[in-house]
């Protein structure tokens, strides 16, 4: 497939593994760059990336899975607008098996909700118009890469004067993280590999904080190991040169000021919320958008009441620690045994852009014991 | 969850709704192209273009040069490796 088998190429990935020993070598200490995006945790397990790295690199897997994120309180508000009567909830399937308080949207859909998967926001649209004595709710989640779609979704329900679709908005961002991220003492990083879909909508230039206040280096990349392995190999490449800047190797998608129709349609739509709660990283300010008032109407959360509760996470999870990259998933006392993809405790185990659902599927579990023993 | 497949425009299906179908991978999809189309690329335009398709939308449009700049930069380092 275009775009795809070039940069999967192993003849380059080894040239690129040569001069990274070789930068390595210089640089002669541990490294720990942290991917953002769930995307690349997943292309890193599913390619075994971290295996073929040299060993002073350490990969840090961040919060950037939208799944992994969505805390327990706003689960059961999505179950709770299910189970009105006359409801359609219409979702991706990433979040149906995401655990609520008591239960995920799966167990309420087998309990009798009408709960429909969908692959796009539009597809709600249409679910709605065939519909028409029911009230059909999009469950709306993503990051930056997904809101264009939800706004652009809202706008044509809009303009088709359409009356029974509204949309539960969850949608998290992407900078307000990781300035949290980098607020926090606990984490010590040396770089980023910045989100690559994210940054086709955003662009370049909000980054620049990075290294302007924090003074760590982040190379926005592509999906493919090559683009992986590019990034990381320059990133190396900026601390041998004694450089600390935004890069961006995923130029043949992301440009500096990112997709400006995008990004139109975002904030035509939507606002920033004052603050959201994210699971195990807590409440970060303006990191959440929702729906501005012009579109009330097609605002699930003020069509119905929601419970609005805030839930603890499982007391044995440790997802908030693995987001920051303090600990590890085989660290957590329950990976593997309680807490596996068929039942996971936390939603880290759920999504495989999750980290401890990406070392459970991937075999790392020859490294738990490697690590144990 | 940002997962996004890169596919090629071959026919506009519907300009009201800004609509065509993409061939992704050899399966053909309608996909809404709002996101790439503007004053200089009308959607008549995108005929032939390579999009990255998110969720039913098409993202943005591949830079063809720069994704060559890309491989031929890799190509020369791989080549390195041969001479050394
Ligand atoms: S293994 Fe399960 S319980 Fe432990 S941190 Fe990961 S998701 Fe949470």
């Amino acid at each position: 497939m275009k775009y795809v088998d070039e940069f999967r190429d192993t003849y380059k990935g080894e040239a690129l593994l040569w001069q990274m020993e070789k930068l390595c070598h210089i640089i002669g200490k541990p490294l720990k760059i942290m991917e953002v995006c769930g995307g690349h945790t997943h292309a890193i397990f599913k390619y075994g990336i971290e295996e073929v790295l040299p060993p002073s690199i350490e990969l840090i897997h961040g919060p950037g899975c939208p799944v992994c994120v969505m805390t327990k309180g706003r689960i059961d508000d999505a179950i709770a607008i299910a189970e009105y009567p006359d409801v359609i909830l219409t979702t991706f399937g990433d979040t149906m098996r995401v655990p609520g308080s008591r239960k995920s949207l799966l167990q309420a859909k087998a309990e009798g909700a009408d709960i429909r998967m969908v692959y796009s926001p539009l597809d709600s649209l249409k679910i709605a118009q065939e519909n028409p004595t029911k009230e059909v709710v999009f469950f709306g989640i993503g990051f930056e890469t997904t809101a264009p779609s939800t706004a652009l979704t809202i706008l044509q329900a809009a303009g088709e004067n359409l009356k029974n679709f509204s949309m539960f908005a969850n949608h998290v961002l992407v900078i307000p993280a990781l300035k949290a991220l980098l607020e926090n003492p606990d984490l010590q990083l040396d770089g980023f590999v910045g989100p690559g879909h994210v940054s086709m909508v955003i662009g370049t230039k909000p980054y620049q904080f990075i290294p302007q206040d924090y003074h760590k280096p982040i190379v926005i990349s592509g999906f493919e190991p090559l683009d992986i392995l590019q990034s990381i190999w320059m990133l190396l490449q900026q601390f041998v040169d004694g450089r600390c800047e935004v890069e961006n190797q995923y130029n043949r998608l992301v440009k500096p000021e990112g997709n400006t129709i995008a990004l139109k349609a975002i904030n035509q739509v939507f606002i920033e919320r004052e603050t959201f709660a994210w699971r195990g990283l807590g409440d970060i300010p303006h990191s959440g958008l929702k729906i501005r008032p012009e579109y009330a109407l097609f605002d699930a959360e003020i069509k119905f009441v929601i419970p609005n509760r805030t839930v603890a996470d499982h007391k044995a999870c440790q997802c908030g620690e693995i987001l920051k990259g303090v600990l590890k998933p085989w660290q957590c006392k329950v990976f593997g045994t309680a807490c596996t993809p068929e039942t996971p405790i936390g939603s880290c185990m759920v999504s495989s852009e999750g980290a401890c659902a990406a070392y459970y599927k991937y075999g790392r579990l020859s490294l738990v014991e490697k690590n144990n023993s | 969850m940002c997962l996004g497949i890169p596919g090629q425009i071959v026919e506009i299906s519907d300009t009201n709704h800004q609509l065509a179908i993409v061939n992704v991978g050899g399966v053909k999809r309608q996909v809404n192209i709002t996101c790439i189309v503007d004053e200089e690329h009308p959607p008549e335009s995108c005929v032939g273009d390579w999009v990255l398709v998110h969720v039913g939308f098409a993202m943005n449009r591949i830079n063809e040069e720069e994704a060559a700049e890309t491989l031929r930069l890799l190509t020369e380092m791989a080549e390195l490796m041969v001479d050394y």
